[in-house]
């Protein structure tokens, strides 16, 4: 049996530093010295966090934040 | 304010955001523009376009080819050719295009981010008490004068180094640069250079006296291993006073207006603390106080329309964000609003550099406001009056306590 699991991520070329993210969910995303926003190690999203995941998404006003399912045998499903 | 200029008669084709229907309340002028055009155009100001959409506001942001930020505040004044030259600007980085904005912006960013306007939020809570406990006992007072207009002067007056009795000289700086934009040429300049004097006295005091401050901060800053010329230090002053003021003072202002109508979101937010992150974010949305300006950079077709070089062009992030087509029910004020991209802050690389310390200052005014005077509305509805031109918010508030919550 596979469960959904979720990976977000930044578009580093895309982010300018609103910070909604972070505000959001600070354990998902983390900032450098210039406020930049990146996910938190390879961006895996813990089931208890979902639907913080969605909200930094659903907040950022660059459209910067993707939230992929992917499975838990890591097979990508865009 | 009243408007040097003729009234308009058509939106459309002679809009002028310094009209007194457009200063009382623009949000009908855009919907109907929405609908019409969605690019307005007007004569005045030698020549000015006017885009009211989400999707075109935004196109117009994130486009530094057709478009530069030489100069951001539409006027009867153009940048000449004793100005500092494209793609400086006069207030960098601001007025900076790239690649010479990222340079400055960077140099800038670190003081900006979370981490250092935390730090502020112990004196900006203090603040906003002290402003409110000289309040006490009076039924009435007026919310922008007494209170909103305060806490941005004197957290940035702090920000900056500058002496905290000097804030009221600041108040009529940012109203030559934001409101006044219809004055004559000659008496504009003229005012500038008083502008320019004040600010090159602090520059001196402050490379005689260095200090743990922004200003010292930029004195002290190399680019490419060379100090920035005095006028770009004072260029860069002006500007995070003036934006870090006249902008956070609306929204705080607005916010406050807002409220003093609506009794339900007062007892709302009073019964839901957490309902303040959104909260912000919604009251940000649906009154944001920006609108920006840019120059057309070079001839070319906008969407059927002949932008030419030189014609200005303002940026109503306020009407992006009460456009239906990017926001559901865009004209409602939501204080959940859960999807919320909102562009109160800009989009693309002119993001408000100051976004985290006025959304913390607007947290904590609305805060430290409702926990004293959880019950109060509007004094009389006439007699509030908004600034005109590029950013909007409420200059006369006049409200009535109903309870004290102290």
């Amino acid at each position: 049996m596979t469960h959904a699991s979720f990976r977000v991520h930044v578009d580093p070329d895309k982010c300018q530093g609103h910070n909604r993210c972070y505000s959001v969910s600070p354990e998902l995303f983390e900032l450098d010295d210039l406020g930049m926003s990146s996910e938190v190690g390879a961006g895996q999203v813990p089931a208890a966090l979902v639907g913080q995941a969605r909200l930094a998404v659903d907040n950022c006003p660059e459209r910067a934040i993707s939230l992929t399912e992917t499975r838990q045998d890591g097979e990508g499903q865009p | 304010m009243t408007s040097r200029h003729p009234p308009v008669r058509d939106f459309a084709a002679d809009f002028d955001h310094t009209d007194p229907a457009w200063v009382a309340d623009p949000y009908p002028i855009w919907d109907d523009l929405r609908q019409r055009c969605p690019v307005a155009h007007s004569d005045r100001y030698g020549g000015a376009w006017l885009p009211v959409t989400h999707d075109l506001v935004s196109e117009v942001a994130y486009d530094h080819e057709h478009f530069t930020s030489r100069s951001v505040v539409v006027s009867e004044r153009r940048p000449g050719p004793d100005d500092l030259p494209a793609p400086i600007g006069l207030s960098p980085p601001i007025t900076s295009d790239p690649p010479y904005h990222s340079i400055v912006r960077r140099m800038l960013l670190p003081a900006f981010t979370p981490k250092p306007i935390v730090a502020l939020e112990p004196f900006t809570r203090d603040l906003c008490r002290e402003l409110l406990a000289a309040t006490e006992g009076r039924t009435s007072f007026d919310a922008a004068a007494d209170y909103a207009q305060h806490i941005p002067v004197r957290v940035i007056v702090r920000f900056l180094g500058f002496p905290q009795e000097d804030a009221d000289m600041f108040r009529s700086i940012i109203r030559l640069v934001l409101e006044e934009v219809d004055l004559p040429v000659e008496e504009r300049d003229e005012r500038f250079t008083e502008v320019d004097a004040y600010m090159d006295a602090q520059i001196e005091d402050h490379i005689a006296h260095p200090r743990d401050d922004l200003t010292s901060f930029l004195i002290e800053t190399e680019i490419d291993g060379h100090k920035l010329p005095v006028e770009q230090i004072r260029g860069t002053m002006i500007l995070l006073m003036i934006a870090g003021i006249d902008t956070t003072w609306s929204s705080i202002g607005a916010s406050l207006w807002h409220l003093a109508q609506h009794p339900e979101d007062r007892r709302r937010l009073a019964a839901e603390p957490a309902l303040m992150s959104t909260a912000v974010e919604e009251l940000l949305r649906a009154y944001a106080p920006v609108t920006m300006a840019r120059l057309v950079a070079k001839d070319f077709d906008f969407h059927g329309h002949p932008f030419k070089e030189g014609d200005w062009l303002l940026l109503p992030f306020p009407a992006a964000n009460r456009d239906p087509a990017a926001f559901e029910h865009a004209d409602l004020v939501q204080l959940d609003r859960a999807t919320n991209r909102h562009a109160a802050f800009g989009l693309g690389r002119h993001r408000c550099l100051g976004s985290n310390l006025a959304r913390m200052e607007l947290r904590i005014a609305l805060q430290e406001w409702l926990a004293r005077y959880p019950d109060f509305e509007l004094s009389d509805p006439a007699a509030v009056t908004w600034s005109a031109g590029q950013v909007r918010g409420p200059r006369a508030l006049p409200v009535t306590i109903r309870q004290n919550g102290r």
